[in-house]
C-alpha cells in the first residue's frame, strides 16, 4: 500500500498535460485514479510523474448535438445521471450505474475506464455495441478511433504514449430497445460477463441488432454471428437460442477465466445473459 | 428503570460514528520509526542467503535486519499443544532463518524514518532462495512421496487426536438400516477485520520498560507471552495497550512473529517503532480459519433415529504453528459433534497437517462452526437418504427439554455437560415465522415453471462462554480462563470498572453499564467501563469464544454483591441500625439506596455525592476496622461453558441457468440465555449470519498448486456486503443458564456458527428434485450451475 516516489504536476489544460507528456518519458495521466493508484500501491506499476488531469476545465461535460459526447472526466455516476444518456443511449447509463460501488462511481471516469481496458470493464462493452469513437488528441493533433478498433486486448488499447482521451462520442442510433446486463463478480463487482443489445424493431419481427459482449472476453466485442440470428427473426425461444449459440462460437477464442468463474462457465453464460438483454431490451 | 434488557444505544458509538475514536494507525510517538518487512515470496524455500548492503545504503534508512539477528528472541510459544505434540511444535521466529514453509513469512526487515522509505529499502533487499516443492491440501500432504516441511513431523502429520467410541460408532453403523458416507470441504477462510494488525514498541533503556500498543483482543496475554515465553523479562517491564480496535473475529487473539519483532527493535534501535500492517498482508501473514476436510459417515433407522455419527478430519494447520492452532480442530470442533441431538454412538479422529499455506487458528467460532457444519449436514443427509422431513428428524434426535443437564454420550463433552435447552420451543417458533407449512407447496408450484426454491435448517448449538479452567488445562491449555473484574465507587459516587476482558466491537461500555446501573442503582452515565491496558485492569485472558459476558460479566456481578454488601454494612453503623434490618433497594426511577427496613426517613442514596459511595470513599466514619472505599475485585471461574442454540431457516432460490443463489429470507431464532441489550445481541447475530452465509456462498481462500494465495485481494475475495443479504428476521426464546447467576450464555458466535449449514442445506434442498444431496462451498454460481448441468440436462441449455 505504499507507492514508490513519484513526482505531481497538475496542468489545467490540454495542451498544458501534451506538453508534460511529450517532456516525460515514462510520465502518466491520472484522471480518477481508481485503477491506477491501487497498481501503484501494490507496486504493479509506477510512473516518475503522474500528470493529474481531473481538474482540466472541459472535459467533464455531456453534450448531444445529434451525436451524444460524453467528455473523457465525466464520472461514471454523472453519465448514470445523465437525461441526455438516458434519452439516446440507456445501456450506458445502466452500465456505468453498476460499476463497483457509489465511492468508485464517484471517482472513476469514462476516459480512464477506456484508456485502462480492463477485460471486465461494463461501459466497454456498450461503447463497442454503439459503434462509439474514441476522441484522441496527441502532440501532432487529434485523431477519431471506432471503439471496437480501440479495444485491441487484455489492458491494450489503440493509444500511443503522449495521447489522451479528450471525449467519448456515441453517433445517432436509433433504436426500439437497448440494454446492458451483467454477472458481477461478488468481490470486485467487476463484468464476469456484461451484454449490451441494441434492438431495431419492425412491427414483431426485428429488423437489425447490435450484440457486444466483455467480460468474458480479452476485449470487449461484438458477435456477428448473434446479430445475424436475430436478424429477421421474432425474437422468439428458438432465435434466442441460436443467438445464444452463435455468440458462444463467436468468442471461443477469446476467452478469460479464473478459478472462480472458468472460461467454459462465463462463455455459457454469455449466452444466458445474451438472452436476457434482448428481453431487458423489450424483445 | 431497569435497563438491562432494554435495547440502550451504545456509549462508544458517538466516538465510533465521529471519527474520534483512536486506532492504532492514529497514534503517532516523538522520534518513531517505521518498519517495512521483506517477506517470502516462495510456499516452500531454504533461504541460502541474505544480502541487505543497498537497502542499508537507502538514505533514511536507521536499520537493516535479519533472523540472525534476533536469535537472543525466543520463537513463538505454542501454548495448546492438544493432541501431544509437544514433540513436533513449529512456531514462527520474529524473522525466519533457515527456511520459510508459507508465502509471507518474514526473513528481513527494514527500519526507516518514513513508512515509504522502508518499503523502497526492503526492494533491494536480494535473497537467495533454494526453491522446494509445496503442498497444500491437507490429506495430500500426509500421502508419500509428499513435500516434507518439517523434520520432526514425518508425512507432515503435527496430531492426531479423537474423542468419542471408535468400536461403538463402528458396531452401530453395521446394524444401522442406513448408512450415508460422505465428504464435506470445510474451506478455508481470511478473517478481514476492517482494521489490520499493527504494532507500535518502546523502549525506556532506564528502566527496561517497553510500552507495546497492539491490535490485541487479549492484551494480559499479550503481556505474559511476551514475557514469561518470549523475550524472559519481568512482567512489570511490559505494558500492553490495545487501542480502539477494528475488528478482530479471533486472528487478533494471537502472537505474531511482528508484534516481537517491533518490540526487540525498539530496544535493537532505541527508539519507537510503528509497523501497521497492509491489506495485501494481511492476507498472507494474519492468519486464516477453517480449512477442513471431512469424511461423515451416519447411520440412522428407518424412522429417523440417528445411531451413530463417525467423522475423520483433516485439519490444514498452515506451514508453522499459530498460538492455539492445535486446539481449535480437536477440543472446540470434536466435542461438538452431537450437536443438539443425543446421538447414542459418536467417534471423530483429527490429523492436523502442516502444509504449505498461511496460519490456521481461531476464526470466529473456531471449531465449532466446522462441528455443526458436520453434524448439520449429516442430519439433512439422513432425511434426504429415508425421504423424511428434515425437521422431522432433527425432532426425533433433539435432547429432549427434560433431560437438562445433558452429558453427551461417549463422554464426548469429557466431563461437561449441556446446561438448559428448549430446542423444540425455538424450532417451533422459527418454524412458525416461516410459514412452513405454505413453502413447501409454494416450492413445488415452483418447481412446476423450473424455478428452484429450496429451504434450509440448522438447529444448532453452540458451547461458549469457554472455560473452566481445570477443564480445559486437562484439554492441553497451558493457561487458566477465568475473568476477573473490579468495581470502584468513587468520591462522587460514579464508579468505574475495569475488566480484563477487551471489547474491538462488542460493546462492553454499554453492555457491562447496563449491569452496573441495575444492580447498584445509578445511572449508566456514571459508570465507565475501562479495558484494553494490562496498567491499571486486572488479569483476563480476553474476549473470544463469547466469553466477555458470561464469563468476565459474572466477575463484575460477583464485585457488584460486595460492593451492595458493604454499603450495607456503612449504612447500618451510619443508622445504628442491625446490617440485618438494612436492605439494598434499587427504586422505579433506578436509583439505588441503602435503607433501614420500616423507616423511610433511614435511608441514603449509594451512588451520588455524599452518598453512601462518599461515606465509604471519605472513611470519617466506618464500622470497626472496615477499609475506606467501595472497592471490590473478583475472579471467576465458571463450573462449566455454556450452551446456547436456537433454528436457523434459510430460503433460498437457485437461478436454474446461472447457479446463482439468492437468499430470498433468512429467519433466526437464537436462545443466548439471558439477554442483557437486544440491540447489541441483534447486531453480534446480524454480523454472524453474514460471515456465515458468506462462507456457504462467497469466500474462500485460494492457493494454486504453487502455494500462491491467488484470492489475495479483497477484488478476488468475496466477504459478505449488504445488498447481497436480505433483511434478516430475528427471533429469540430466552432460557437462563443455571451455570451462573446472571443467566447470560454468549451471543458473539451463534451466527456464524448456525448460518453455514442452513445456506448450504437450503441449496442442496432447492436442486434435491435433481437427486442433489451435496454440493461443497463456496456455493459459486459456476460450481451449483455445474452441479446442476451434471444431476440434469442443464438448467437450460
Ligand atoms: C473497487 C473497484 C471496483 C470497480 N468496479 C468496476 C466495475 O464494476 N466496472 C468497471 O467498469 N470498472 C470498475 N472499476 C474501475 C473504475 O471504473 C475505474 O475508475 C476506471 O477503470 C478507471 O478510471 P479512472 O478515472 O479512475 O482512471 P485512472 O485510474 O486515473 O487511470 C487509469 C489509466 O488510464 C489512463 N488515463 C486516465 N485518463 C486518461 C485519459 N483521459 N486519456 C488517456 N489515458 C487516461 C491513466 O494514465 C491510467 O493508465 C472498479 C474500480 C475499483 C477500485
Amino acid at each position: 500500500m505504499w507507492p514508490a516516489e513519484f513526482d505531481y504536476a497538475r496542468p489545467s489544460s490540454v495542451a498544458e498535460a501534451l506538453q508534460l507528456l511529450a517532456d516525460n518519458e515514462d510520465a502518466k495521466l491520472l484522471a480518477g485514479g481508481h485503477s491506477l493508484l491501487p497498481a501503484m500501491k501494490l507496486r504493479l506499476n509506477e510512473a516518475p510523474l503522474l500528470i493529474d488531469i481531473s481538474r482540466i476545465e472541459g472535459l467533464g461535460s455531456i453534450s448531444n448535438n445529434g451525436s451524444l459526447t460524453i467528455g473523457a472526466l465525466c464520472t461514471h455516476a454523472d453519465i448514470a445521471a445523465s437525461a441526455d444518456v438516458q434519452a439516446s443511449c440507456s445501456a450506458l447509463a445502466t452500465a456505468t450505474g453498476m460499476v463497483g460501488d457509489q465511492q468508485v462511481r464517484n471517482w472513476g471516469t469514462l476516459g480512464g475506464n477506456v484508456a485502462h481496458a480492463d477485460p471486465a470493464s461494463d461501459p466497454p462493452t456498450v461503447l463497442v455495441a454503439f459503434n462509439a469513437n474514441i476522441n484522441i488528441e496527441g502532440a501532432s493533433g487529434g485523431r477519431s478511433v471506432a471503439a471496437a478498433d480501440f479495444f485491441i486486448d487484455l489492458f491494450t488499447v489503440d493509444l500511443e504514449p503522449g495521447e489522451i482521451i479528450t471525449s467519448i462520442e456515441i453517433p445517432a442510433h436509433p433504436h426500439e430497445g437497448c440494454a446492458y446486463v451483467k454477472m458481477p463478480h461478488p468481490a470486485s463487482r467487476y463484468a464476469v460477463v456484461g451484454i449490451c443489445v441494441v434492438l431495431h424493431k419492425d412491427g414483431d419481427s426485428c429488423s437489425g441488432a447490435h450484440v457486444a459482449v466483455g467480460g468474458a472476453t480479452v476485449r470487449a466485442m461484438r458477435s456477428p454471428g448473434a446479430e445475424a440470428a436475430l436478424r429477421g427473426s421474432s425474437l422468439d425461444d428458438a432465435a434466442l437460442d441460436a443467438a445464444a449459440a452463435a455468440l458462444k462460437d463467436d468468442i471461443a477464442n477469446d476467452l478469460i477465466g479464473d478459478m472462480s468463474f472458468p472460461e467454459a462457465y462465463r462463455q455459457e453464460m454469455a449466452g444466458v445473459y445474451l438472452k436476457r438483454a434482448v428481453r431487458a431490451a423489450g424483445g | 428503570m431497569a435497563v438491562v434488557g432494554k435495547a440502550v444505544k451504545r456509549k462508544e458509538d458517538p466516538r465510533l460514528i465521529t471519527g474520534e475514536a483512536r486506532y492504532l494507525e492514529d497514534i503517532n510517538i516523538p522520534g518513531m520509526t517505521h518498519i517495512a518487512i521483506l517477506r517470502s515470496p516462495h510456499a516452500h524455500a531454504n533461504i541460502v542467503s541474505i544480502n541487505t548492503e543497498a537497502a542499508a545504503a537507502v538514505p533514511g534508512v536507521v536499520g537493516v535486519y535479519t533472523g540472525q539477528d534476533f536469535m537472543d528472541v525466543n520463537p513463538l510459544p505454542c501454548p495448546w499443544p492438544a493432541g501431544g505434540v509437544e514433540n513436533n511444535l513449529n512456531t514462527p521466529r520474529a524473522l525466519e532463518v533457515e527456511k520459510v514453509t508459507h508465502v509471507g513469512a518474514g526473513v528481513a526487515v527494514v527500519v526507516a524514518e518514513d513508512r515509504a522509505t522502508a518499503q523502497d529499502a526492503v526492494e533491494l533487499i536480494d535473497v537467495e532462495w533454494e526453491v522446494l516443492p509445496a503442498v497444500t491440501d491437507a490429506e495430500e500432504a500426509t500421502f508419500e512421496g509428499a513435500p516434507q516441511l518439517h523434520e520432526n513431523a514425518p508425512n507432515n502429520v503435527c496430531m492426531e487426536w479423537d474423542c468419542g467410541d471408535q468400536e461403538g460408532a463402528d458396531a452401530a453403523l453395521a446394524s444401522s438400516d442406513v448408512v450415508v458416507k460422505q465428504r464435506l470441504r470445510n474451506q478455508r477462510l481470511i478473517p478481514t477485520p476492517m482494521e489490520t494488525r499493527g504494532c507500535i514498541a518502546q523502549h525506556e533503556p532506564v528502566n527496561g520498560e517497553y510500552t507495546i500498543w497492539m491490535t490485541s483482543q487479549a492484551p494480559h496475554v499479550h503481556r505474559l507471552l511476551f514475557t514469561a515465553f518470549i523475550f524472559g523479562v519481568p512482567e512489570n517491564k511490559v505494558r500492553v495497550i490495545s487501542p480502539q480496535i477494528g475488528g478482530g473475529f479471533g486472528a487478533k487473539i494471537f502472537m505474531y512473529p511482528e508484534y516481537v519483532l517491533t518490540t526487540a527493535l525498539s530496544k535493537k534501535v532505541g527508539r519507537p517503532v510503528k509497523w501497521v500492517e497492509t491489506r495485501s498482508e494481511n492476507y498472507i501473514a494474519t492468519t486464516h480459519g477453517r480449512d477442513h476436510v471431512t469424511d461423515v459417515e451416519v447411520g440412522a433407522n428407518r424412522d429417523g433415529t440417528i445411531t451413530a455419527l463417525k467423522v475423520k478430519t483433516f485439519a490444514n494447520l498452515g506451514g508453522i504453528l499459530s498460538t492455539v492452532a492445535p486446539g481449535i480442530p480437536t477440543t472446540l470442533y470434536g466435542r461438538m459433534l452431537s450437536g443438539a441431538y443425543q446421538f447414542p454412538n459418536i467417534y471423530c479422529h483429527v490429523t492436523g497437517v502442516y502444509t504449505n499455506t498461511g496460519m490456521v487458528d481461531a476464526y470466529r467460532g473456531a471449531g465449532r462452526p466446522e462441528a455443526t457444519y458436520v453434524v448439520e449436514r449429516a442430519v439433512d443427509l439422513v432425511a434426504s437418504e429415508l425421504s423424511m422431513d428434515p425437521v422431522e428428524v432433527r425432532r426425533k434426535n433433539f435432547v429432549p427439554s427434560d433431560a437438562f443437564p445433558f452429558e453427551p454420550n461417549n463422554n464426548l463433552l469429557n466431563g461437561l455437560s449441556y446446561d438448559s435447552g428448549d430446542y423444540d420451543k425455538a424450532l417451533d417458533m422459527a418454524l412458525e415465522m416461516t410459514g412452513y407449512e405454505d413453502f413447501r407447496a409454494e416450492q413445488a408450484a415452483a418447481r412446476a415453471e423450473g424455478r428452484y426454491l429450496g429451504i434450509g435448517f440448522s438447529t444448532y448449538i453452540e458451547i461458549c462462554g469457554i472455560a473452566p479452567s481445570a477443564w480445559m488445562f486437562g484439554e492441553g491449555w497451558g493457561a487458566a480462563l477465568w475473568e476477573s473484574a473490579n468495581v470502584r465507587m468513587h468520591i462522587t459516587g460514579d464508579v468505574v470498572v475495569t475488566t480484563g476482558s477487551q471489547s474491538h466491537g462488542q460493546g462492553h461500555e454499554t453492555s457491562v453499564a447496563q449491569l452496573v446501573a441495575d444492580e447498584l442503582g445509578v445511572s449508566m452515565d456514571q459508570v465507565h467501563v475501562q479495558h484494553s491496558d494490562t496498567l491499571g485492569t486486572p488479569f483476563g485472558y480476553g474476549t473470544y469464544g463469547s466469553r466477555s459476558t458470561a464469563v468476565g460479566g459474572v466477575a463484575v456481578w460477583r464485585s457488584l454483591q460486595r460492593i451492595k454488601e458493604k454499603a450495607r454494612a456503612i449504612a447500618a453503623h451510619e443508622f445504628e441500625a442491625d446490617i440485618e434490618d438494612v436492605e439494598y433497594v434499587v427504586n422505579e426511577e433506578g436509583v439505588g439506596s441503602v435503607q433501614v427496613k420500616g423507616a423511610p426517613d433511614k435511608s441514603k442514596v449509594v451512588g451520588e455525592f455524599m452518598g453512601i459511595a462518599t461515606s465509604a470513599a471519605g472513611g470519617w466514619s466506618l464500622p470497626g476496622d472496615m477499609e475506606p472505599f467501595l472497592d471490590e475485585t473478583s475472579y471467576y471461574d465458571p463450573p462449566d461453558c455454556t450452551y446456547p442454540f436456537g433454528t436457523h431457516i434459510c430460503i433460498v432460490e437457485v437461478d436454474a441457468e446461472t447457479g446463482n443463489v439468492d437468499i430470498k429470507r433468512y429467519i433466526a431464532v437464537d436462545d443466548v440465555g439471558k439477554v442483557i441489550n437486544p440491540m447489541i445481541v441483534d447486531g453480534q447475530v446480524h454480523g454472524g449470519i453474514a460471515q456465515g452465509v458468506a462462507q456457504a456462498l462467497w469466500e474462500g481462500a485460494q492457493y494454486d498448486e504453487n502455494g500462491q494465495l491467488v484470492s489475495g485481494s479483497l477484488m478476488d475475495y468475496a466477504i459478505p456486503r449488504a445488498d447481497l443479504l436480505p433483511s434478516f428476521e430475528l427471533g429469540r426464546t430466552e432460557t437462563p443458564t443455571p451455570n451462573n447467576p446472571l443467566g447470560v450464555k454468549g451471543a458473539g458466535e451463534t451466527g456464524t456458527i448456525a448460518a453455514t449449514p442452513a445456506v448450504v442445506n437450503a441449496v442442496v434442498d432447492a436442486l434435491s428434485h435433481l437427486d442433489v444431496r451435496h454440493i461443497d462451498m463456496p456455493l459459486t454460481p459456476s460450481r451449483v450451475w455445474e452441479t446442476i448441468k451434471s444431476h440434469s440436462n442443464g438448467g437450460n441449455s
